[in-house]
């Protein structure tokens, strides 16, 4: 086996795996051009993505920096969003505050999308047993008010970081559970679903290989929908004192501190974060959609 | 003087705005209409028969559109009627029903309160009378004891008697002209039957004219006038249904009728002819012993109800109520390297007699034995893993649904083979999947593709070149071409003609249309509620069959008048 024969096989392997990706590519831009709303959803995102990757490196001012002198000043050249009561500047608190608000959303989102996703699938599949106890522990998590479910388990586990990814995953389990059941269950008798296991795939196997790849898409929707809950979520949690302490620059505790000064004029301490974390859920909330198209095949015509 | 045709259509072109540029689905269609006439517009998947109809009812999809051409319907220019002024002809002068009846149908709402809903709509009727006149339709459309099914819902009903409604639901504002696009396409031969003299007579009787959309020549041949055939979109071919079987014009119309299956011919009469020798079949050989062989096989299901399921919470046996039987305790053999058709219709145990013998699903009593191995005991559970897994495969009804979305022509052929094929390298896999593909027919660059970018008789093949990749003993053909255009289907039966002798398999072959069984079988099973009624050799059965009921399913397939 001489060296020079893999270059040479590779090449033909490597274009013809870069054909798929490139078809992907011309589709996703032929969804954007169809909705030109998708479209600015993915340009939105790709900002938060970018903010929450270098933001540190970008902004003019250190988010934690507190210069007395400069308190309370309102949106200037200087300070695009104004400063805060110890004279911080806002907008870069706003940039900084994407990598952890981003964070806790995705790690909460790709928790529940493992075990929601998988407990769904099976009870879907397997019905009996399976789908009884995935049903009832997802019918009592739903019957709990979410928001105060979260504070519980935040507050019985410990005030940390991980523990609000923790309580985000757990009151969003149902949702995916039941998505992941019903999409499931109508698959399970499905012709080609018949035929993998005439070709002697195991039930777990076709649980995998064959149902799985099918139910993505529409999971995807789901997680993209509950990114924005999600950020939503621990922004509301950190407004009440929960989870990320201050100083830490996080979008929830930065309109929890600016809300004191609302009643005094000083609108701007409030009003950037709160604004920033529902572009944030309006851009996910649109995402999910565009999303679906561009991964669905049967879209691809 | 000529009169004037209740509906005219000339140079009609339909184009439709698609991703890759404009479609013409229809280019420059004319034809007439005459009052009180019957007309049969045929052609297969794609030809624009139903966009033409659509186009007459001004319900095309919102990317298409009337580009060209003119629709004059008792002297209204249909291309140019105003929204409200089609709202109102929809219905009253032009009916239409569709394919699937229990899709026309709302599900939640009773069958005679939805008549009622379209003769109070448009004034046939008033609140006080409605009732009645609802029960009346319900009468002409021959549902016996119409003020009971009045209460009925859909999914209380038959597919054939759910057909009925629609019909009755069409007819309720005696219109002038009814459309019919497919009102028969699975349905029973039977009920094909019922239905169709209905609407005939019915249409007859009133005076209406009818245009009928079909693929089935034979079926627009026996119950139209006039039969339109099209082709990709143009008309190829306008004859009297009386001679368009004895002196087919056109060569589409002559290559559709070959297709079609028919008594007194072979496999190889299908397909268009050509100058090469059919290869000389090989004598199949038959030792005595049988390759599967079922023995007093029996299907029950519990019957469900309110107290069984609440008795069950409790872990208690469900009430004394007798199961119901799908299946009754029945015996056949299947030879080695033979063919046998399993007949019968909609909701015979047909389709439940093949689940069990290929171990999806656990008889309730009963032995089947397969290579003189009792497979029948085997829990469906554990099969997969069993070593006569590979040796009993299927081909399945529908090639779509049986084909995963998401994963290439290549991956589902090649997945019988990584599973049960034993550690083979990717190349190996690959080669022999290669090899499979040019078994069945299928041109080595589409094994790339995805299901959704392959036509159906690709994905059929698709569908065979799995079943057959571990080369099986006993094939179970499960309608494989109920999906399909009688030309697909006519390709599609010589090939598995083909493969059954050049790899010597067996076939069941489970399926409603008797002229296809005896096309590919040597030997005929009829079913009837789970039991076999008669069974017998393909030609004996279906030239002098000796039940009743084999009979009664014989006369129903239409025949064109000779």
């Amino acid at each position: 086996m001489s060296a020079s024969t893999i270059p040479d096989a590779a090449a033909p392997a490597g274009s013809q795996r870069l054909a798929p990706i490139k078809s992907l590519f011309s589709h996703a831009r032929y969804i954007v051009g169809d909705n030109p709303v998708t479209g600015l959803s993915f340009g939105l995102f790709m900002l938060f993505l970018v903010c929450a990757l270098i933001g540190p490196y970008l902004v003019p001012h250190d988010p934690l920096a507190s210069d007395t002198m400069a308190a309370l000043q309102r949106p200037s050249l200087r300070h695009l969003f104004g400063t805060d009561q110890l004279g911080r500047d806002i907008f870069s608190r706003v940039i900084v505050a994407t990598r952890l608000d981003m964070t806790i959303a995705i790690s909460s989102v790709a928790l529940v999308f493992v075990l929601g996703g998988l407990a769904g699938i099976a009870a879907g599949f397997y019905g009996g047993w399976t789908d009884r106890i995935v049903g009832r522990i997802g019918d009592t998590i739903m019957a709990f008010p979410l928001f105060v479910l979260a504070m519980g388990i935040v507050a019985a586990l410990g005030n940390t970081v991980t523990n609000i990814v923790i309580a985000t995953a757990i009151i969003n389990f149902p949702l995916y559970a039941r998505l992941a059941r019903a999409e499931a269950n109508v698959r399970r008798e499905a012709g080609f679903v018949q035929a993998a296991r005439l070709t002697g795939n195991s039930d777990a196997r076709i649980l995998l290989t064959q149902i799985m790849p099918n139910i993505l898409p529409i999971m995807m929707v789901q997680m993209s929908l509950t990114m924005g809950y999600a950020i939503l979520n621990a922004a509301g949690l950190s407004f009440i004192g929960l989870g990320v302490r201050p100083p830490t620059p996080e979008w929830g505790i930065m309109v929890a501190e600016g809300s004191a000064f609302i009643v005094s004029g000083e609108w701007w301490i409030a009003l950037f974060p709160g604004l920033t974390l529902m572009l944030a859920v309006f851009c996910f909330n649109l995402l999910g959609d565009g999303l679906r198209d561009i991964v669905d095949p049967l879209r691809r015509t | 003087m000529v009169a004037i045709p209740l509906l005219d259509i000339s140079d009609l072109t339909v184009e439709f705005g698609t991703r890759r540029g404009i479609v013409r689905a229809v280019e420059k269609v004319d034809f007439t209409v005459a009052k009180g006439e019957t007309v049969g517009i045929v052609g297969e998947s794609g030809s624009g028969k139903s966009v033409t109809s659509y186009a007459v009812m001004r319900i095309l999809d919102r990317a298409g559109r009337i580009a060209d051409g003119s629709i004059t319907f008792s002297g209204i220019d249909i291309r140019s009627a105003d929204e409200a002024y089609m709202r109102d002809l929809r219905g009253r002068e032009i009916s239409m029903i569709f394919q699937n009846p229990r899709a026309a149908l709302n599900p939640i709402r009773k069958v005679g309160r939805q008549l009622e809903d379209v003769l109070l709509r448009h004034v046939q009727a008033v609140p006080s009378n409605a009732k009645e006149k609802a029960i009346d339709l319900l009468n002409q459309v021959r549902i016996s004891r119409p003020e009971e099914r009045y209460h009925a819902y859909p999914f209380e009903l038959s597919g054939g008697m759910c057909q009925r409604i629609v019909f009755a639901l069409a007819l309720a504002c005696r219109p002038q002209l009814l459309i019919a696009d497919e009102p028969t396409t699975g349905l029973d031969a039977t009920t094909q039957k019922a239905v169709m003299d209905l609407v005939v007579e019915l249409t007859r009787a009133r005076g209406m004219s009818t245009i009928l959309i079909t693929h089935d020549l034979g079926l627009a041949a026996a119950y139209c006038d006039k039969v339109i055939v099209m082709e990709r979109g143009k008309v190829v071919e306008t004859a009297p249904s009386g001679s368009i079987f004895k002196d087919p014009q056109h060569p589409y119309t002559r290559k559709l009728m070959r297709a079609t299956p028919r008594p007194g011919i072979t496999l190889r009469d299908l397909l268009p002819a050509t100058d090469e020798e059919p290869p000389a079949s090989s004598v199949v050989v038959m030792d005595g012993k049988p390759l599967l062989s079922v023995r007093d096989l029996v299907k029950e299901y519990p019957r469900q109800g309110a107290g069984a399921t609440l008795a069950s919470l409790f872990g208690k046996k469900a009430a004394d109520a007798a199961p119901f039987r799908a299946v009754g305790g029945i015996s056949f053999d299947v030879m080695r390297g033979e063919s046998v058709g399993l007949v019968g219709e909609s909701g015979c145990g047909k389709s439940t007699t093949s689940m069990m013998i290929m171990r999806l699903l656990d008889p309730t009593s009963g032995s089947i034995q397969f290579n003189g191995v009792d497979i029948g005991g085997l829990a469906a559970k554990s099969f997969a893993a069993h070593p006569m897994r590979p040796k009993i495969q299927m081909v399945f009804q529908d090639p779509t649904d049986s084909l995963n979305p998401r994963y290439t022509a290549a991956r589902a052929i090649s997945d019988p083979i990584l599973r049960m094929g034993g550690g083979q390298s990717a190349a190996q896999v690959r080669a022999r999947c290669e090899e499979l593909a040019r078994l069945v027919g299928l041109p080595g660059d589409l094994l790339d593709r995805f299901p959704h970018q392959l036509s159906g008789g690709q994905k059929a093949r698709v569908g065979i070149a799995r079943a057959i990749a571990l080369d099986p003993d006993l094939v179970v053909l499960d309608e494989p071409t109920a999906a399909l255009d009688v030309s697909v289907q006519a390709i599609v039966l010589n090939l598995l003609q083909e493969l059954k002798e050049r790899l010597s398999m067996s076939y069941l072959f489970v399926s409603h249309d008797l002229h296809v069984v005896h096309l590919l079988c040597d030997r005929v099973i009829v079913m009837r509620n789970g039991a076999i009624v008669e069974q017998g050799s393909a030609d004996r059965v279906l030239s002098h069959p000796e039940h009743e009921y084999t009979r009664e399913l014989l006369a129903a397939v239409p025949t064109p008048p000779v």
